[in-house]
């Protein structure tokens, strides 16, 4: 059994306009010391389902549907005391800004102190040898200091180091990093990412990154989701999606991108851009958008406009797109022919 | 220190006379502080048992030399706090440079009162990073759009003004109809399309984006970058691109100039700097680009992080986090100097052949 698994995930926001659909119909699973992508653009979903993970969605949002099982245990219907032993220290978390997520008033140390105190019973002298060590890990240079001074006297890359050591302290299973390196420089996300990983398959810790980087994506992880209006809509291992997407989204993504392109000429672009939550395009959510809704014939596909395509399997990878289920009924049917034509 | 950047500047004027021909604009010798002290009653400290004055400054830019070609995309690159986008407001005139010139067509702006400067504004437009920010949500895009253009056309007759408008709108994909709608109705690469709008509405020559993409979903930047090279084809526009996304840089640009810490350690042509680049900062830079391609980050790892630019290190401002610094790094500042392919590297690594 894996160690999470995500089934028919169901978020909703009840707004004053009516309700919004924030993610529909969200399966995936992790199996321990994997490390998952999330990929999609603002809108999409991907924080949503990172945080509906932990129940950590704010009202007017609440989980209308489906399940969130973690080492056996149901985390969406589970007290918010029992949910508490779970958060932050057999699932961390690590945000966007680290100097949001820092408390400006206390000292490093009694921040990672105070994590450390809440879930186990152990003194401070002990406490802080395990706060020196994992800072020691997340190679920041001399950790004593550190944990006297302020997050306002640490530069950007070393406060997110901090975090990172913060999520390790209580050695997790899983690290949610929700665009963990979008705040920071290059060379130093270069730093960031190159660290993350590193602990990552030393200690064997499962990672859930969101980003919209498809490159940070591509060098991390092992598996990825690609999010389009709220819904997964093709997900496999990494290197197959980045090599050989199937979804026209998932194309589109990937050749829009500067590097795919001879440097002076157009750019591939996605015409128009994606759909409110609540106002989505009936059928396909991506539909309006598709350079492949017409069929070999010409004609617009009807079932891209009027239904929400399901995941079919292809290769290793599950892909929610009618055009793509086509070609492999049209694969299938032709090779069976091929097979009673010469038996 | 001074002394040695003016060395720079007259080290540099004769070598390049290839240049300013063509060059549109020349920046030279560009200084810019900003102090830190606050008011002069601020400044007064007690020490010893005396009054004195303590004055501290942000060395944002330190003598810097460009020259922007006519039809060019001149991107610069550089990390946060590097003097990048300080650069692209002094060229605007936004800000006054503390130190050095800037020349338009020949002639010298950087001096100008706000009056003489109305006429280079006309010629000289700029594209900001952050659609929310630009656009006045009290105006409706109609009075944005027109705004530009009564106050450098103010003979033009209303028609006159709204036809432009109309014209400037379908060129950057915006439906003439939603002229009457505010800002915050439209997403950020519609948004961004406006600001290109407003930009573009009085014919500029030379347009400078600040960050025009950064702000913008993946599929939108493609759609806006695509916009800014169609309006440069078509009306053979320069640019002067202000960004930290090195791919984009490949793509767009004609030459690139590489800043750390206010000065310029690197200006090649686009092509040639992907394929060769010289500088330390330039190679560690490359190398930390996020591409699909490799499995694992290969990236040169830089020791410790960028310096404050309150106080500069000596020598080579890189000299801290260079793994092919020596004594010399230490204490001189290094030139810009031109190498066979017509790359200029600011490096005495490069310049001894170290490297």
């Amino acid at each position: 059994m894996a160690l999470l698994e995500v089934n028919h995930l169901d978020v909703r926001f009840a707004l004053r306009l009516g309700e919004v659909h924030a993610l529909r119909d969200v399966n995936f699973t992790l199996e321990r010391g994997e490390r998952l992508g999330i990929v999609g653009e603002s809108g999409a979903g991907k924080s949503v389902a990172a945080f509906s993970l932990l129940n950590l969605i704010a009202k007017p949002g609440f989980i209308a549907g489906g399940e969130v099982r973690f080492d056996g245990q149901q985390l969406n219907s589970m007290s918010e005391r029992a949910l508490r032993k779970v958060r932050g220290n057999r699932i961390s978390m690590i945000f966007q800004d680290p100097m949001m997520t820092l408390n400006p008033v206390l000292s490093i140390g009694e921040q990672m102190l105070e994590c450390l105190k809440a879930h186990r019973r152990i003194s401070s002298k002990e406490a802080r040898a395990i706060a020196l060590d994992k800072l020691y890990q997340v190679q920041i240079p001399s950790p004593e200091t550190r944990l006297d001074q302020y997050p306002h006297e640490l530069s950007g890359g070393m406060r997110q180091r901090i975090i990172i050591a913060i999520a390790l302290l209580l050695d997790p299973d899983i690290i949610i990093a929700d665009e963990p390196t979008t705040a920071l420089d290059v060379t130093i996300q270069a730093e960031i990412m190159a660290l993350l990983l590193e602990l990552c398959e030393k200690h064997n810790v499962g990672l859930i990154l969101i980003t919209h980087d498809l490159g940070v994506v591509s060098q991390v992880t092992q598996r990825m989701l690609v999010m389009y209006a709220g819904r997964v809509i093709e997900q496999g291992p990494t290197r197959e999606i980045i090599n050989d997407p199937q979804h026209p989204y998932t194309q589109g993504l990937i050749n829009a991108l500067p590097q795919m392109a001879t440097p002076g000429e157009k750019l591939n672009q996605i015409r128009g851009s994606m759909p409110s939550l609540s106002n989505l395009p009936s059928g396909c959510a991506f539909h309006p958008r598709c350079d492949f809704i017409n069929r070999a014939d010409g004609q617009p596909r009807p079932a891209c406009t009027q239904q929400v395509p399901g995941f079919v399997e292809s290769g290793n990878c599950q892909v929610a797109c009618h055009m793509v289920a086509e070609l492999i009924d049209k694969e299938a049917t032709d090779e069976a022919r091929l097979k009673e034509t010469n038996p | 220190m001074n002394a040695q950047a003016e060395a720079m500047t007259d080290n540099r004027i004769p070598t390049q006379n290839e240049e300013s021909a063509e060059s549109l604009l020349q920046i030279r010798g560009l200084k810019k502080r900003f102090s830190l002290s606050g008011d002069f009653l601020d400044q007064l400290r007690f020490k010893g048992g005396k009054l004195v004055r303590h004055q501290e400054y942000v060395h944002a830019i330190n003598g810097v030399n460009l020259d922007i070609h006519r039809g060019e995309a001149l991107c610069v690159v550089g990390e946060s706090g590097c003097g990048k986008s300080t650069v692209a407001r002094i060229v605007m005139g936004l800000i006054s440079p503390t130190e050095g010139e800037i020349s338009y067509n020949g002639e010298r702006i950087d001096n100008l009162n706000s009056r003489a400067l109305l006429a280079y504004r006309k010629r000289m437009q700029m594209i900001f990073q952050n659609p929310y920010a630009s656009l006045n949500p009290r105006m409706t895009i109609q009075q944005t759009l027109e705004e530009p253009l009564r106050l450098h056309h103010p003979d033009w007759d209303r028609q006159k003004v709204v036809t432009k408008v109309e014209e400037v709108m379908h060129s950057v994909g915006i439906d003439p109809d939603w002229g009457k709608r505010f800002g915050h109705e439209f997403s950020g690469g519609q948004r961004q399309r406006i600001a290109i709008a407003r930009a573009l509405a009085v014919d500029p020559e030379f347009i400078v984006a600040d960050e025009p993409i950064s702000a913008l979903d993946v599929s939108i930047q493609a759609q806006v970058l695509n916009l800014l090279m169609e309006a440069q084809h078509e009306r053979n526009l320069t640019y002067l691109f202000i960004t930290h996304d090195l791919a984009v840089v490949e793509h767009f640009g004609t030459r690139v100039a590489v800043m750390y810490l206010g000065t310029v350690c690197e200006i090649a042509n686009t092509a040639t700097l992907f394929a060769k680049p010289r500088h330390p900062y330039t190679q560690a830079l490359m190398s930390a680009i996020p591409r699909l391609e490799d499995d694992r980050p290969q990236h040169v790892r830089l020791e410790g992080e960028v310096p404050t630019p309150v106080n500069l290190p000596s020598g080579c401002v890189f000299h801290g986090r260079c793994p092919y610094a020596n004594a010399r790094c230490r204490e001189e500042i290094p030139l810009l100097q031109t190498q066979d392919d017509g790359t200029r590297v600011a490096c005495h690594a490069v310049e001894e052949g170290r490297l």
